[in-house]
């Protein structure tokens, strides 16, 4: 099968990244296969459950329906890129201390969205963080305790 | 004596029902953490496997030969490379098929440099079928002259369970009520977010190391083994983060037995790791069942007996599902003080998929109906709810028709704490009277509860769990424990254990359990045993470890071991909390000392406990608790949608250990319950799943997930660890039953079937109405 390559140059995590992918690739696909970075998760390929979540100039978007070559001449930050050097980012350690946590699959997704949620919307109430970690599915913990560190987040103003 | 030791005193205290971190928590909130599904290994192959796609059918032919052709691809199997492998439950399975039972059974597997190849050459590979008709039901499977999915299992019977317990007739004879029903429930699936994966490698001396999901590591060895042709003791199981499991890991599927054999065939790593659709296709599912229940009860509202006749849907092969009657059975005879039972329970082949274990093993099955007939029976009784419950629920120290001992027995304060909880006698009432009355939404509350082992289930001949602990130089502790941690959250149990018996920080405290060659044997992550029994070993080792300790401490220092205490790193007086010396000063005297000696101990913790034999008359768990939930519904009488706003949970735990990681073992296990109960289904037509994606398979998400108001009831069970008990499976073996009986409260409408899906809940408002207004 023939597969056209295309380089593209981008900003990952705040540093440049330049790449020559397949023109089919997948964006989720280019970051765990090809950046390595595999933080972000694949769980269902279709963008129904939330656990490829990366930030695209500043907006969430599924990674598993994006084609990689979109992302050229743009900026992506991906769950590697929230902590700095000394400290988990707030909203990573607000699901640490709040027991959020289980099994973790699909967390990098949902704390992706619950900051963007976070940073974009001041005051959210508990029932309008639910309604925007909808498309976020954990099997683990019933969203409580998830819900629990991000109105943490929202309520310490971080 | 040490010189330091004017520092300040410290004091006693306890992490026991404190909220402790999950250890490994903050690189799983940063992506450092690798789970499986994330592994590549040097030279690692791709592989995939070409599912039937067809529910039954004979294979006239496979071609490879172009598949084989295919540049970058290393092999291609068929069910000629797994001929005579058989293995599974009743040895009724291989890796690689020579007919077609189900729609996912693997046909022919391959072997390719990368994914992309191995898809291509999936689709050169040439199958001729003849299909054959197909059974999709247990009914049609038990039917005279119904066609043979196994040719060596006559009448398509799979395992057959049968419990009796006293004079039934007579029983029936002595009941003024009797709630008869049938029950169905459905076929649900784990949905784990990371789907199922294997990565299998031979070395050269023959022996396979499989990276797996597996959940049971040590039993596994010996259900791979037999689909391979090699020894258990020829495998080396590590067990990588995984993405979920919940009871879906505890037996071994044909994907991983499939990677081995590539890997064999290859010489190389092989990973075969499901898609999504894969995933639903071809994972276990909750068994489906057909339930004739019947209870008796008396004019005082005294129980007399109660029957199940259960007809299981095997699915193609056997698994752990048609095994979850020894557990229906229990709960059957268990649920409330019952003096006469009788259980029966046949599981019949069909063409279906093929149902796993999946955390309430069955439980949540049969308590859908118990706990349905409770409420029935109370209103025919015309008797407060609560009272029916009480006036028969057991106490501490009764033992159950099948010789369960209920040595601590917290059922009255479970129902006690709910109601009073939610005001749940006023409301009830109040929703009935109200449900007759116009309006659009309804309100209802209901109330279900249930039993559950809670101290290990003897399903083996062992039930236990080893324990290796090292203090080393620097006063860090290594717990090797056989305990798997799934995601549940072992890890922070054990650590917190191990800090309070040797008193040390928990970040001191490191878990290993990930390899099979070095942690000892454990029977597994199942049956709510692990923190009882592996947190009952991993005390008993740490209180061998402090022992040693206290002793050799005391000969450097003369003051008795009786009077000293481990806090905060150090070897304190037990009664003032003056240091005496630093814990890892002390560990470094012990070793350097002229009579050298290392921190290093082992322990292997059995329960007391009796195997379950096939009379079905043992003492299987070394605890028992009960659970209550009382849920708050609203009903859209237009729609049918089902609102939960509210759960309450009373539930002997027994002692609160990780008090955090407790309340996420509720919420989680609700939340799956609820999805069960309200909009999870595997839609089947002639055993062709219809619904293989997150968009037509409904899980809860955030915004279903009601308000929870959890309450723990302390038992302090005598053989656990500081009391606690196994905790994990009844809060989604309670919840279903709770929503249904508040759906009734709200709409007088009884659903028999699950789940209450806002078609089916619509429809019989609907129906309800219909025949209202023809009367």
């Amino acid at each position: 099968m023939m597969s056209l390559n295309k380089e593209i140059n981008f900003k990952l995590n705040g540093r440049p990244v330049s790449v020559t992918v397949p023109v089919t690739m997948k964006t989720l696909s280019m970051l765990r296969d090809v950046l390595d970075l595999t933080g972000t998760k694949y769980a269902c390929g279709e963008g129904e459950c939330g656990a490829c979540t990366i930030r695209l100039d500043g907006i969430t978007v599924n990674s598993c329906l994006m084609y990689a070559v979109e992302c050229d001449g743009r900026e992506l930050v991906t769950i590697e890129g929230l902590k700095t050097e000394k400290a988990l980012h707030p909203m990573q350690k607000a699901f640490v201390d709040h027991g959020a946590i289980q099994c973790g699959y699909c967390m990098p997704g949902m704390i992706m969205q619950a900051d963007y949620l976070v940073e974009n919307n001041p005051g959210l109430n508990r029932e309008e963080i639910q309604r925007g970690l909808e498309g976020n599915v954990c099997r683990c913990t019933g969203y409580t305790k998830v819900l629990d560190a991000v109105t943490a987040v929202v309520e310490s103003g971080e | 004596m040490d010189q330091k030791v004017t520092a300040a005193a410290i004091e006693k205290t306890s992490l026991i029902g404190q909220r402790v971190k999950k250890p490994d928590a903050p690189d799983k909130a940063t992506g450092k953490t690798r789970y499986i599904n994330d592994m590549v290994l040097p030279q690692m192959l791709i592989g995939k496997i070409l599912h039937a796609g067809r529910p039954h059918a004979e294979i006239v032919s496979i071609d490879v030969r172009a598949a084989e052709k295919l540049p970058g691809v290393h092999a291609v199997l068929t069910g000629k490379d797994a001929a005579g492998l058989k293995f599974g439950f009743v040895r009724d399975n291989v890796a690689l098929k020579d007919k077609v039972r189900c729609e996912h059974d693997e046909v022919a597997a391959v072997a390719a440099e990368t994914e992309e190849q191995a898809e291509q050459a999936l689709r050169l590979i040439k199958v001729k079928y003849k299909d054959l008709p197909g059974i999709f039901s247990p009914e049609d499977g038990r039917k005279e002259g119904a066609a043979l999915i196994h040719d060596n299992f006559p009448e398509n019977k799979s395992l057959h369970f049968e419990f009796k317990h006293g004079d039934l007739a007579a029983a029936e004879a002595a009941s003024d009520f009797i709630a008869d029903n049938v029950f169905k429930v459905h076929h649900v699936t784990h949905c784990c977010m990371g789907t199922s994966c294997a990565i299998a490698d031979f070395d050269n001396n023959g022996k396979l190391t499989i990276w797996s999901q597996t959940q049971y590591p040590y039993n596994y060895k010996m259900d791979l083994a037999p689909a391979l042709g090699i020894h258990p003791g020829d495998i080396k199981v590590i067990q990588p983060p995984i993405g979920g499991a919940f009871g879906s890991k505890l037996d071994a599927y044909p994907y991983e037995p499939i990677a081995a054999l590539l890997a064999r065939k290859t010489g190389r790593p092989v990973k075969v790791m499901y898609t999504r659709e894969e995933e639903f296709k071809s994972s276990p599912t909750r068994q489906p069942a057909v339930i004739h229940m019947r209870t008796g009860c008396t004019r005082d509202g005294t129980l007399t007996f109660r029957s199940a006749d259960v007809l299981l849907d095997n699915g193609a092969y056997t698994s752990w599902g048609p095994t979850i009657p020894v557990v229906m059975m229990r709960t059957t005879s268990g649920h409330y003080r019952v003096p006469v039972i009788d259980f029966n329970a046949q599981a019949i082949y069909t063409n279906n998929p093929y149902a796993g274990s999946f955390r309430g093993y069955g439980n949540v099955q049969t308590t859908y109906a118990t706990a349905q007939q409770m409420d029935m029976l109370a209103e025919q009784l015309d008797m407060d709810p609560i009272d029916f419950h009480l006036k028969n629920a057991q106490k501490s120290g009764e033992t159950t028709p099948q010789k369960s001992f209920l040595r601590e027995c917290a059922l009255d304060d479970c129902l006690k704490t709910a109601a009073e909880a939610t005001d749940y006698t006023k409301k009830h009432k109040q929703y009935s009277f109200a449900r007759e009355q116009a309006g659009r939404y309804k309100k209802g509350i209901g109330l279900a509860s249930s039993i559950h082992n809670a101290g290990g289930a003897k399903i083996h001949k062992s039930d236990g769990c080893g324990t290796i602990l090292k203090v080393d130089d620097y006063a860090r502790v290594t717990v090797i424990t056989g305990a798997s941690e799934i995601g549940q959250g072992i890890d922070a149990v054990i650590s917190l254990i191990v800090s309070e018996e040797l008193g040390v920080p928990l970040e001191h405290v490191s878990i290993v359990n990930n390899d099979s060659d070095i942690a000892p044997w454990d029977v597994g992550v199942h049956a709510s045993r692990t923190t009882f029994i592996a947190g009952n070993g991993a005390r008993r080792a740490a209180q061998q470890a402090r022992t040693q300790i206290l002793k050799a401490a005391s000969g450097f220092v003369g003051i008795p071991a009786t009077e000293l205490d481990l806090r905060g790193g150090f070897v304190v007086q037990e009664q003032c909390g003056t240091r005496v010396i630093k814990l890892e000063k002390l560990l470094r005297q012990m070793h350097f000392h002229p009579k050298p000696e290392l921190v290093m101990v082992t322990d292997y913790y059995e329960p007391n406990s009796e195997p379950e034999g096939a009379d079905h008359i043992s003492d299987h768990s070394a605890a028992y608790s009960h659970a209550v939930h009382i849920a708050e519904v609203t009903v859209d009488t237009y729609t049918g949608e089902v609102k939960v706003d509210k759960v309450t949970s009373a539930q002997d735990v027994g002692r609160v250990i990780n008090r955090m990681g407790l309340e996420g073992q509720i919420e989680g296990g609700i939340a799956i319950g609820l999805g069960y109960v309200l909009s999870e289904e595997m839609k089947l037509e002639n055993g062709m799943l219809q619904n293989p994606c997150f968009r037509d398979y409904k899980v809860i998400t955030a915004p279903e997930m009601p308000e929870l108001d959890l309450y723990f009831i302390e038992s302090d069970c005598a053989e656990g660890p500081y009391g606690a008990k196994g905790a994990s499976e009844l809060p989604t073996i309670v919840i279903a039953p709770a929503i249904a009986n508040a759906v009734y409260n709200a709409t007088g409408i009884r659903f028999l079937d699950s789940p209450l899906t806002p078609e089916k809940v619509a429809q019989a408002i609907w129906e309800k109405q219909q025949a209202a207004e023809r009367h």
